[in-house]
């Protein structure tokens, strides 16, 4: 499970001043059921799945992930997670199946374990073709499929995607989208970042609009519809970035 | 204090490191391969011209000696020059290379030096040019020994001993061993060399694991996994410390092999007069020891400098000045009369680059070793931990 408790992470910048890129943001996302985030550029998505992530610590409020706190236990959140994003790369110089297992010693894998579970994931994903070719000289949709399986070797309880689909082509994207949802049904907890409405109307349990670094409106698709009265939730996200302060 | 996870990122880094060209150009191909060849090129050419130029009859013109036939009739059997008509341009001549050198003699100069009355002869040349220098050590020699003729005619004549000019001989005997000759020449090139390919070697890694991973994204994947930042950062300075190392020790041996052919390519040119070639290997043990602590204190700064780096090319741009600031420090053991004291023992680079000069040259002045090795452990110490707590400060790991 993920809570987030008044989280905020203010920056402080020489130019612009004192920036709060998220702002005492609070939600609960279960075991079994995908989160979305979905906020425009600049909106505070990011930030806020780093805070979770552990890669930033946030400046107040608190959070949990998979029962550890973010502040006082950042190992062992990420040794929970699982979080890709568009800023997590691959290593060009190393083969897929290096790479994978690499991330899988990281995570304190043996060999009894690794080995085995490397080789499903591999089949699962179509990447037995690919899997000792050099990260640099695969296309962008092998380069997410390596990706996913970074993610997924240690099998974590928890998955954290910051716009997974963001520069793929459309089959690419259909793959990501059906490996989310495969992680709900496996009973994971999910929580997904976009700007593409039809992924967030497509794949989320529950929707949270954030702007300006606050969530504005929170709820499943159909609750959002009917306190807005909009079917379109293009128009629902234009009406509450609009009505925000 | 997780060995595991370091030595995991120290494994996955070497290996990452090792299949970049550019890393195996900056370890391998430029101290073993480029540096010797150029080293060795350079010298075996200098040599051969050298050889060359001394073996060519130099051009020389003669101003005045008509009232001097003597002096004229013997300079022209000497095969070893090479005669042109006077002119009155001949300092032109000279700087223009067309001629060697001119000799000046003074009217009716057979004469003089018969009479025993004070006369010189004046040798026009171009000072620092090759030639221009062997035409003027072959003139002088002719003149020389046909000065010394004329002092023993003049000795016979009043029956005297040739021995009366020289009454004591002076002769130099070296004392100090092979060992410690050889030492005190190669103590003002090695830890320069050394100390040099140390940083030169670090530059490229601490580079490309810093800054080059902010650059290509691979850092917050990194920063994802559930090893701790410290162990990260001590993995990466690791791969660092290697790479730096290997550099060095490949150009030690490379440079060595170099000077090895050296030795026996200029010695038989030098027709026995060999180079002084001769290591302690514990000496050399004992500086390598000495660098050490720098090697970590170069692999810890440049770490922390590319950590704070935006990209590889500001991280450039930062270190390229810092190996041009190391070189003057490093090339001071060259500089006669710096000697090692306490207060240079504190100062990094200069402190070791001294240390191995004496190691080297035989002298072990333990009480300054200890101080320039313990002062450059902490400065390593320093080094590293700013490397660390870099690591840890968002706003460096995520500076745009």
């Amino acid at each position: 499970m993920i809570e987030a408790r008044q989280l905020t992470k203010i920056f402080r910048d020489k130019k612009r001043g004192e920036i709060r890129a998220v702002d005492q943001v609070s939600f609960r996302c279960q075991p079994g059921r995908i989160f979305g985030l979905l906020g425009g550029n600049g909106a505070g998505k990011t930030t806020c799945l780093r805070l979770l992530a552990t890669i930033l610590q946030p400046t107040s409020g608190a959070a949990t992930v998979g029962g550890y706190e973010v502040v006082t236990q950042p190992e062992e959140v990420r040794a929970h997670i699982g979080f890709l994003s568009t800023g997590t790369a691959l290593y060009g110089r190393l083969t897929a199946r290096e790479l994978v297992e690499y991330f899988g010693r990281l995570h304190g894998l043996g060999d009894d374990v690794l080995r085995p579970r490397l080789d499903a994931l591999f089949t699962a994903l179509d990447m037995n073709d690919f899997r000792d070719g050099r990260c640099d000289k695969l296309s962008s949709g092998m380069k997410q499929k390596v990706s996913i399986a970074r993610t997924l070797i240690h099998d974590p309880p928890v998955m954290i995607f910051d716009e997974p689909t963001h520069g793929l082509d459309v089959l690419a994207a259909r793959a990501v989208v059906a490996f989310i949802r495969d992680c709900r049904a496996r009973g994971k907890t999910v929580i997904f970042s976009t700007h593409v409405m039809s992924e967030m109307e497509k794949l989320c349990d529950t929707i949270a609009i954030i702007h300006r670094g606050r969530i504005m409106a929170e709820g499943s698709l159909g609750q959002l519809r009917e306190r807005f009265a909009c079917q379109d939730l293009e128009d629902i996200f234009v009406r509450v970035v609009e009505e925000s302060p | 204090m997780s060995r595991r996870n370091i030595a995991l990122v120290y494994r996955k880094e070497l290996r990452d490191l090792l299949r970049d060209r550019r890393t195996i150009i900056s370890m391998i191909v430029v101290p073993v391969v480029v540096m010797p060849l150029l080293m060795t090129g350079l010298a075996l050419a200098a040599v051969k011209l050298g050889g060359k130029m001394q073996k060519e009859i130099p051009k020389v013109m003669v101003l005045g000696g008509a009232d001097s036939p003597a002096t004229m009739a013997a300079l022209r059997t000497n095969n070893a020059f090479s005669f042109v008509p006077p002119s009155p341009d001949f300092t032109n001549l000279i700087s223009d290379k067309q001629i060697n050198a001119a000799i000046g003699l003074p009217a009716n100069f057979d004469a003089a030096v018969q009479a025993g009355e004070a006369t010189a002869v004046t040798i026009y040349t171009y000072e620092g040019e090759f030639k221009s220098m062997i035409a003027w050590q072959s003139l002088e020699q002719f003149f020389r020994s046909r000065r010394d003729r004329i002092v023993g005619e003049r000795l016979a004549e009043h029956q005297l001993p040739e021995k009366l000019l020289t009454p004591f001989e002076i002769r130099k005997t070296n004392v100090a061993s092979p060992t410690k000759v050889s030492g005190n020449l190669i103590g003002m090139v090695l830890p320069y060399l050394v100390i040099v390919m140390c940083m030169t070697g670090a530059i490229y890694p601490s580079i490309d694991l810093t800054a080059g991973e902010k650059e290509r994204g691979t850092m917050e994947t990194l920063l994802c996994s559930p090893v701790a930042r410290t162990h990260l950062v001590l993995g990466k300075g690791l791969v660092v410390l290697t790479v730096s190392l290997a550099t060095a020790c490949l150009s030690l041996v490379s440079n060595g092999a170099a000077l090895v052919l050296l030795k026996k390519v200029i010695g038989d040119a030098a027709k026995g007069n060999a180079l002084p070639l001769t290591i302690d290997p514990s000496a050399l043990l004992a500086v390598m020891v000495m660098m050490l602590p720098l090697a970590i204190f170069f692999s810890g700064a440049m770490l922390a400098i590319g950590l704070y780096s935006r990209s590889a090319k500001e991280a450039n741009s930062y270190l390229q000045p810092l190996l041009i600031v190391t070189i003057i420090p490093a090339a001071v053991a060259a500089v006669p009369g710096v000697e090692l004291n306490y207060r240079l023992a504190l100062v990094p680079v200069l402190n070791v680059s001294l240390a191995g000069r004496e190691i080297m040259s035989g002298l072990f002045h333990w009480n300054f070793m200890a101080v320039v090795f313990l002062s450059m452990c902490l400065y390593a110490a320093v080094a590293v931990a700013v490397a660390v707590a870099l690591f840890k400060r968002e706003d460096v790991l995520f500076r745009t």
